[in-house]
């Protein structure tokens, strides 16, 4: 049991904490960056490409640095400190998982090293509007064309980074009814493939999303991620990798957030005196620690989690996970906007971003209300 | 990183647990577990043989009785014992005043009050808490004022826990009036059966007298009891009262009682089903695990960091295991309460018994003590510093206001 960094660790916490705070060190880069076509610097992923951070879990003969959750969540935390907006999430963590989870091994050495090179994009085209928080509910259909292709037909929603993804990760039905859990499968897509119309749009967060219709998309059999019909497993754990993903870049969000919020609690005066002074807002600046520090904990759980061979042992952990912070980061990201007063109304200062992109991570592959319902199915923590 | 205990770590988890199972007789576990009244003999009973086994004093230097385990084997120590219904040694004992004797006290003194004080052949109660000083403690008024090779001392002393089974008390007294509120206490300890101790129990919200008044009527204290320096007893109680940072969350104790809520609610019947499949109570066991999970992670984090503290001085940030422990403990007792519903209202007290709750129960057994816990359990987030003296420590040392 030891929670400290190996050398290669820290090193890399410490090269992805210095250049990211430095790309976004004002607000108006990230505002400026927010209007830009791709929504994001594409000098800047070219840095993460060289840094490493593309190829870190997978493997090295796909060009991968073969490194694991820890690491992840190390950039994952310095992303949430900066808030980026290069879409490390949508491809690295969310349709790398989908691949590097699910695609054979022809699929994997021609697209991960290009995906570790920095010069392709993935999106993971999953969600659907009926669909809700439920992963097993997917309507788009994949009917077989009789020569070992399909040909899709459906429509997803909100998928992160689609609207400037290269390539995307799509899932359909070949068989069952909608909410049934088998009869799915991955396919791996151009996203410019005649069929696939995308209509993209900016996200609450500063992020941008795509709205994806499939119609008569045709794909060969060599598209097909894992075993048609058989791929909920790898959707699954491709939105638990996700949710690890996402708690450590909510975890570095609120820590920003809550020192930002402190450090203004001490400056700003009010009746001649900094309102840090008064013991209402200390209290509450620490309850918010507090909120921190536990959600914090559970970015930890995740990386010991994500891994476990029990999938039920997993499943329940990554539900948990998910609840703590979507709480902590409801209450954190109110609290700080509460002790800021009006400049935390302001897209003129930082503290607003962190609070919009803590929001939409608690709306992110289930809130706090669905993954306690989830974990509550399920039993629970603790054995009885 | 490696967030896995270690198979050395692991087989140690499973001596200290089966030390526990065969050894701490199932009688004894299972009233801690089914939140009824100890005894003093189960506690005597308990931290004898513990003290047989070497592990009554683990948390003391090798010379006088400990173990030299790792922050890690302590932290298993604790939860084990915790799970399995083990009384822990007697705090007073172990973790407040026998440390505070083996920092600050003479050869002669440690020699003298070490091995009964490990032993539970003395009991010991804190005198520190005065009807006027709760969380402001350095207000206290007690007065030990010197004659010759005695101290004479008068006041008194509130919320003493469990005070009619204590030989001896540890004491802060005002030596010098006229210094500054902490420059002028003492450390000073002696026998409960000094004249001029007066006991009176106070009767608790749970119907229970665990605490005591204790009066002081010109008693005589020979000056050899003094511990550390004369108007430096302040040191004395800020060492204490930083010392007990782990365990004090109690994770172990709230993870045994969420278990048994799950067990329990299974057999409650709730609208056609049972309680556990009532989704609002469900839900509501579920989110406490979760805490209860964050928290227990956060206590390792916080257990990991202190192997690295070479200062002695504890980590402020560990008052937040008291703050959501003490949270956690309240929600789960709450819960408890919630689960016996009705079967909670009767009220079984046996005025005659000192302690409290050991009266026959009224109504179904397991449903006695949910209530008298929950209201018992009011009590976690005053006593030991109450929350918002931890929110007060954690404001100005952690986050620097």
């Amino acid at each position: 049991m030891d929670f400290d960094l190996s050398e290669e660790q820290q090193l890399l916490k410490d090269n992805v904490e210095r250049l990211t705070a430095a790309r976004y060190a004002e607000v108006k880069t990230r505002t400026s960056l927010m209007k830009s076509p791709k929504g994001y610097s594409e000098a800047l992923w070219k840095e993460f490409a060289e840094m490493g951070l593309l190829a870190i879990p997978f493997a090295e003969e796909h060009g991968g640095m073969g490194q694991g959750a820890v690491e992840t969540m190390l950039v994952g935390e310095a992303f949430g400190r900066a808030q980026v907006l290069e879409p490390y999430f949508p491809t690295v963590i969310l349709a790398g998982s989908a691949l590097r989870l699910g695609a054979s091994e022809a699929m994997k050495a021609a697209v991960l090293p290009e995906v570790a090179a920095g010069t392709l994009t993935l999106a993971f085209a999953h969600q659907e509007p009926e669909a809700r928080f439920d992963l097993a509910n997917v309507a788009t259909t994949a009917k077989a064309d009789g020569k070992g292709g399909y040909v899709l037909e459906g429509a997803k929603c909100v998928v992160l980074g689609g609207d400037s993804a290269d390539k995307l990760v799509v899932s359909a039905r070949v068989s069952g009814d909608r909410k049934s859990k088998d009869g799915l499968v991955l396919f791996l897509v151009d996203a410019d493939a005649a069929g696939v119309t995308r209509k993209g749009y900016p996200t609450q967060d500063g992020t941008r999303a795509a709205d994806v219709t499939l119609s008569g998309v045709k794909v060969g059999a060599d598209a097909v991620i894992g075993d048609a019909g058989k791929a909920y497993p790898v959707i699954e754990r491709t939105v638990q990798n996700g949710i690890a993903y996402l708690a450590a870049e909510a975890v570095g969000g609120m820590t920003a957030l809550h020192e930002l919020t402190v450090e203004y609690l001490k400056t700003r005066k009010q009746f001649g005196v900094p309102i840090g002074s008064f013991q209402v807002l200390q209290h509450r600046s620490v309850d918010m620690f507090v909120s921190v520090e536990q959600a914090r904990s559970m970015a930890y759980y995740a990386c010991v989690m994500i891994d476990e061979p029990d999938e039920s042992e997993r499943r329940r952990a990554m539900h948990a996970v998910k609840v703590q912070i979507g709480k902590s980061a409801r209450h954190v990201g109110q609290e700080a906007i509460q002790l800021h007063g009006g400049i935390g109304m302001t897209m003129e200062y930082k503290g607003g971003h962190y609070f919009k992109r803590l929001t939409m991570i608690d709306l992110m592959f289930g809130n706090a209300d669905h993954h306690l319902r989830e974990l509550t199915k399920a039993g629970g923590l603790l054995a009885a | 990183m490696d967030l896995r205990f270690s198979p050395e770590e692991n087989a140690f988890r499973q001596e200290v647990r089966s030390f526990f199972q065969t050894e701490i007789p199932l009688s004894i576990r299972s009233k801690s577990i089914e939140g009824r009244h100890l005894t003093k003999e189960d506690i005597v009973t308990t931290q004898k043989t513990l003290h047989k086994k070497g592990w009554a004093v683990y948390n003391w230097p090798k010379e006088w009785g400990g173990t030299e385990w790792t922050p890690v084997q302590q932290y298993i120590f604790l939860e084990e014992m915790q799970a399995n219904g083990v009384p822990p040694p007697l705090a007073f004992n172990t973790s407040m005043n026998g440390p505070v004797i083996i920092q600050f006290g003479t050869e002669a003194q440690k020699k003298k009050f070490l091995p009964r004080m490990a032993s539970l052949d003395d009991w010991w109660c804190q005198g520190f808490s005065e009807p006027g000083s709760g969380s402001d403690l350095a207000s206290l008024k007690t007065t030990a004022v010197r004659q010759g090779d005695h101290y004479i001392v008068n006041g008194q002393k509130t919320w003493t826990t469990l005070a009619q089974y204590a030989d001896w008390i540890f004491c802060l007294v005002r030596t010098d009036p006229n210094a500054k509120k902490q420059l002028g206490i003492s450390y000073i300890v002696f026998p409960m059966t000094s004249p001029g101790v007066t006991r009176r129990p106070i009767q608790l919200i749970d119907g229970g007298s665990e605490v005591n008044e204790v009066f002081f009527d010109d008693v005589k204290v020979p000056v050899e009891n003094l511990i550390g320096e004369e108007h430096r007893g302040w040191d004395c109680a800020k060492f204490l009262l930083g010392n007990e940072r782990f365990g004090i969350a109690r994770v172990g104790v709230s993870k045994m009682r969420v278990a048994r809520i799950k067990e329990l609610a299974k057999r409650v019947p709730s609208n056609g089903g049972s309680l556990m499949e009532d989704p609002q109570f469900a839900e509501k066991v579920a989110l406490a695990e979760v805490e209860l999970k964050a928290l227990e992670m956060t206590q390792m984090r916080f257990l990991a960091a202190e192997r690295g503290n070479k200062s002695g001085k504890p980590n402020p940030a560990t008052s937040m295991l008291k703050l959501k422990g003490s949270e956690i403990q309240q929600t789960v007792t709450e819960l408890l309460m919630e689960l016996a519903g009705p079967l909670a209202i009767p009220y079984a007290n046996d005025e005659d018994d000192m302690i409290g709750h050991n009266a026959p129960p009224i109504g179904a057994e397991w449903a006695a003590p949910a209530a008298p816990t929950y209201f018992n359990y009011r009590k976690v987030s005053i006593y030991g510093g109450s929350n918002e003296i931890q929110r007060n420590i954690l404001a100005k040392a952690v986050l620097g206001f």
